[in-house]
Parts: structure tokens; sequence; C-alpha cells
């Protein structure tokens, strides 16, 4: 584990094991805030938020929890963090609060953010945690910006609420739609393949 | 160390530290939180009644009326919360109505989660700015295809008959619970005071 470089666990999050288009974690809040831009930024942020938060903690006391009540104790960490996620934009972005609607509280349930605590911080220490978890929580936001764009920008012809397309482009509604995200994803994730079977063949 | 004894501290310390910052962030949050919710409200009644500079606040059990005075201090229409099911939720309207309780003087959707595209065009001007003046005797119409002939019809959104029948419902029921409210307090509102 330790041989792997540490610039690795930064980037591995964006395209090798990008958690929303690689491991295909996350679906919920991927498919379902990324109406536009700001809501999928906003959401990317509060999640990456959580996942350091979270994975730092874990991290340091992962010698300390006993095995038996370890998915106990991380769901408390994780709770505490979405809480304080959820309150803090209550407090001070209400409009993006009201935007996201239930799907702060439901990063609890991420199963983005238990899987690194399982699958990375509970074995590593502190930096390469950290460094894991700020690579996922990027390359999350990162899927969440591209779909939230794509979204925008066929389904309400604009880009951060300002109108690119002009008026002869009738929006596609289905765009904005649950199935417009579905098929996004789909094409974005067809994508990726098509290029890495490139680039293997180059190698 | 006996691993239950382990697994019990461990547990114990760890929700203890959750408690405490969440009562910490709670602090500073919900003071925050209720300023926000609270200018929300003042924002849309001052959108739905034209000319008020204060709002004096009338409690009758859950249904709560926002009286809109203007610069001298008189009367000029109430405003109060209508909510009710939609196409695919709850749909909650700020409405703002004259004195006399004959006309609205404008509304706007606090919150709806209609379909995007078709339903959620009710929080468009084009729709929601036909409010403005609609005559609520005997209460207020839709119709479809066409423009409005009466001065208490509105018309429907293309696709969106049961969002646009949903507001105009939502609309009808609360205006008739509010008029029943004023006609207690009587329109000087004096009762409440004293």
């Amino acid at each position: 584990m330790s041989s792997v470089r540490l610039y690795m666990e930064f980037f591995k999050g964006f395209w090798k094991e990008n958690p929303a288009f690689r491991q295909l974690l996350g679906m919920c809040p991927l498919l379902a805030v990324t109406t536009s831009v700001i809501n999928g930024v906003s959401m990317g942020i509060a999640m990456t938020f959580v996942l350091i938060s979270t994975s730092i903690v874990v991290s340091l006391i992962r010698k300390i929890v006993p095995n038996q009540v370890r998915i106990a104790t991380f769901t408390i960490i994780i709770a505490t963090f979405v809480t304080i996620a959820d309150l803090y934009l209550r407090a001070k972005f209400p409009p993006i609060s009201k935007e996201l609607g239930p799907y702060v509280p439901l990063i609890v349930v991420n199963c983005i953010i238990l899987g690194r605590q399982e699958a990375f911080a509970k074995k590593n220490p502190l930096y390469r945690s950290f460094l894991d978890a700020l690579g996922m929580g990027l390359g999350f936001t990162l899927a969440l910006l591209l779909l939230g764009a794509i979204r925008e920008l066929l389904g309400s012809g604009s880009i951060l609420g300002i109108q690119i397309l002009g008026t002869w482009f009738e929006p596609w509604v289905i765009m904005i739609l649950p199935a417009g995200a579905f098929i996004t994803l789909g094409f974005l994730i067809a994508l990726m393949n098509v290029i890495d079977q490139r680039l293997k063949r180059t190698a | 160390m006996n691993i239950s004894a382990h697994m019990i501290i461990v547990l114990t310390v760890v929700c203890l530290f959750s408690g405490l910052s969440l009562v910490y962030m709670n602090q500073y949050a919900e003071p925050l939180i209720k300023i926000n919710a609270e200018k929300a409200t003042q924002e849309a009644i001052f959108k739905v009644l034209p000319d008020v500079k204060n709002v004096e606040i009338i409690e009758r059990g859950e249904k709560v009326i926002f009286k809109g005075l203007n610069e001298e201090g008189e009367l000029v229409g109430y405003a109060f919360v209508a909510k009710g099911s939609g196409y695919q939720g709850i749909i909650k309207i700020m409405v703002g109505i004259d004195s006399e309780l004959g006309k609205l003087t404008g509304i706007d959707i606090l919150e709806s989660v209609e379909t995007p595209g078709l339903g959620a065009k009710i929080t468009e001007d084009n729709f929601k700015g036909q409010f403005s003046g609609v005559s609520v005797l005997p209460a207020i119409d839709y119709v479809k295809g066409k423009k409005p002939e009466n001065p208490n019809e509105i018309q429907a959104i293309t696709g969106a008959t049961v969002s646009s029948r949903s507001v105009v419902n939502i609309l009808n029921a609360t205006i008739k619970e509010v008029k029943e409210i004023v006609k207690e307090i009587g329109p000087s509102g004096e009762g409440e005071n004293e």
C-alpha cells in the first residue's frame, strides 16, 4: 500500500478510480442535483468537505476503534459532519440549500464516503487519507460539474444561469428531467471507455 | 482491556464529541437560519402587496395573516401563505389580496416541485403575473387555450393543466378561510390588539 506514490493517491480520484464514472458510486445525488452547474458544484463541495473531514478523523483514530464497531463509529462521524455542512449551508447560503433540498442530509448514506473509510482511511496514515479524500472529492465534484454543465446547456440553454445559446435554441426539456441525467451519464462513461481503449492501444 | 468495555468507551467518546460539535454549530447557525426564513417571508410579502411599508402579524391558530400597512399606517391589503398539493408535491404560495378581499394584488410561489419545463412554469411571471388584479368573486377560475374573458379568470398553462388548476384550487380554498378570519377580527383588526 505504501509503495503507491503520493501523487497517485491524489490523482486516482480524477480518472482511474473516479467515484462517479469508474466506481459508479453516489449516483443518487449525481443524477438528482445536476440540473445546473451551480447545483452540481455546491453539492460537490459539500461532499468533498464531509469526505475530507471524515477521512482525517477516521485516519487519526483508526488504531483505537475496535473492528466490531467501526461502521457505527464511521457513521456517527459522517453524520456529524453532514449535519454541520447542512446547517452551514442553511445559515449562509439559503438559496443553494433550498435548491439541493434533501440531498445534503442524504450525504450521510452516500456510499463514496463510507466506502473511502472502509477501503482507505481506516488503514492509511493521515496525509495519505487526506490526499485520497481530496482527490476523490474533487473527482466527484468534477463529474457533477461536467454533468451539470451539459444538462444546463442543453436543457436550459445557459451556463451558470447566463444564457449562452440564442433564442433559436429550443431547450431540450428532457435534459433537466431524470432521464436526461441517465442519458448524459451513459454517454460520458462510454466516452471515458473509448479514450481509455485508445490510450491502451497507443501505449 | 475487555473488548466490550473498549467498544463502549470508544463509541461514548465519539458520540460525546459529535454531540458537542453539533451543539456548538447549532448555536451559531440557528439564529441565522431564523433570520433567513423571516427575510424570505418579508420579501415575498413586499412582492405580492405593492406599496406596503409595514407588516402586522395576525395569528389565528395555525393560520398566520400578514396585514400590510402603507406609509400612513392605512390598511392596503392582506398577505398570507396558501398551501396545498400540486401535480407532484406541495405547492406553497404567498398571496396578496386587497383590503376589501375582492381582488388579488399578486402571488409568489414559495415552494413547488412541479415538472421542469411544464408545471414548473407556474413560477414564471407569464403565469403568476395573471393573478395581479384577478377578481376572487365568486372564485378564481381558469380557461384553457384562449384568452380569459371574465375578471375572475386566468389562462392555464398549455400541457400543465393539473398544476394550473392546483394553484387556482389552493388559492380559492385558502382565500375562503382567510375571509372568515378577517370577518371575525373585523377589517380594522382592533380586536386583536385589545
